[in-house]
């Protein structure tokens, strides 16, 4: 009788757990933080510079990026325009307004229309990004990458930085 | 005395955070009630109706032709518009007006999707901003909740002849 009833008590503990645990890690998931693993050479050398043996798992801020609020040289994740199942890394060169010299687009230079941001990866060349599809759409905005947290070696805090020579022409005007 | 007080208080917020992300697993993965507003969806959808769209099509990918989406704005994130879906990624749209003699052709690119208003004349969609990509789309908008007379699903698109996907067929 005693083993019954405990197998019950289990079993209820188990489904509240359950319950609990289930939504709470969801919600943070979508809200608060994710953790992705950073596959391709795409992002090079700021991401995976070995490229192969042991790829970086990065820590994706996801509260930051509630209000769309991003800054050139930030590394984002961005729910990718050829493929919504699938998730790109890259880094945002030009926000809205801004005029872009492109690397392999169709024009030569772009204006960034309202509402969107050029991305590109440190690796041209390797990389599939704005230089291919075009600006992106700031609502498929995902999450901005704060820390590398995996190998061990290369935990560190990621820094915003624009590559040289990559940047928004209008440097004179910086917007307030 | 105080420590009573302290109990009381944690597992009041430990319920409140339960059920706060309850709550947002309901709204993210099963559906949300959206209150419509402007002219480019009549008359399915007219300003001030309230209708229920749920998330679950958009996360297994099964949004179809001639559904009505609610998708997050191309220029302003914050803001969220309700279309048609007309075409799917590989489809081929017909852009020019019906009485053009010559007819503009366009294909929906790869994880695209082409929307357009069933209200055509009033309706700001693929036609002046072009495709947008299959992420930004919210949720299908499956039942009208308001107002009462006109409750329950909605109807098919009343301006154009969806036509379902036939993939062996020979179009020029």
């Amino acid at each position: 009788m005693a083993r019954q009833a405990s197998k019950g008590r289990y079993l209820r503990a188990f489904v509240s757990g359950f319950f609990v645990a289930v939504p709470v890690t969801v919600t943070v998931l979508d809200r608060f933080a994710y953790v992705a693993r950073v596959e391709g050479a795409s992002m090079q050398p700021s991401l995976n510079p070995d490229g192969g043996s042991e790829c970086d798992v990065v820590l994706l801020n996801r509260w930051s990026v509630r209000n769309y609020q991003v800054q050139r040289g930030d590394i984002v994740s961005v729910l990718s325009p050829r493929n919504p199942q699938q998730k790109i890394i890259k880094r945002v060169i030009g926000l809205e307004g801004d005029f872009i010299r492109t690397l392999g687009y169709k024009n030569r230079y772009v204006r960034v229309p309202d509402g969107h941001f050029w991305i590109e990866g440190d690796h041209h060349g390797h990389s599939l990004d704005s230089n291919s599809f075009g600006p992106v759409s700031v609502g498929l905005l995902h999450g901005r990458a704060s820390h590398i947290i995996w190998p061990p070696n290369r935990w560190q805090q990621i820094q915003p930085r624009l590559p040289k020579n990559r940047g928004p022409l209008d440097t004179e005007e910086e917007d307030e | 005395m105080f420590r009573r007080v302290l109990g009381t208080t944690l597992g009041f917020v430990g319920y409140t955070v339960q059920y706060g992300c309850i709550a947002h697993c309901a709204f993210e993965y099963i559906g949300e009630v959206v209150v419509c507003s402007g002219p480019s969806m009549e008359p399915t959808i007219v300003n001030h109706d309230i209708v229920f769209s749920e998330r679950m099509s958009r996360h297994l990918c099964k949004i179809e032709k001639g559904d009505i989406i609610i998708a997050k704005s191309p220029f302003d994130p914050n803001m969220n518009i309700c279309k048609r879906v007309i075409g799917l990624e590989g489809d081929k749209v017909c852009t020019s007006a019906p009485s053009d003699l010559f007819k503009n052709h366009f294909f929906v690119p790869k994880g695209h999707v082409w929307l357009e208003g069933d209200n055509l004349r009033n309706s700001t969609d693929s036609r002046s901003y072009g495709p947008i990509p299959y992420a930004l789309i919210r949720g299908r908008v499956c039942l009208k909740l308001w107002p009462p007379h006109s409750f329950g699903t909605l109807s098919e698109s009343p301006s154009r002849q969806i036509i379902k996907p036939q993939r062996n067929s020979d179009s020029d």
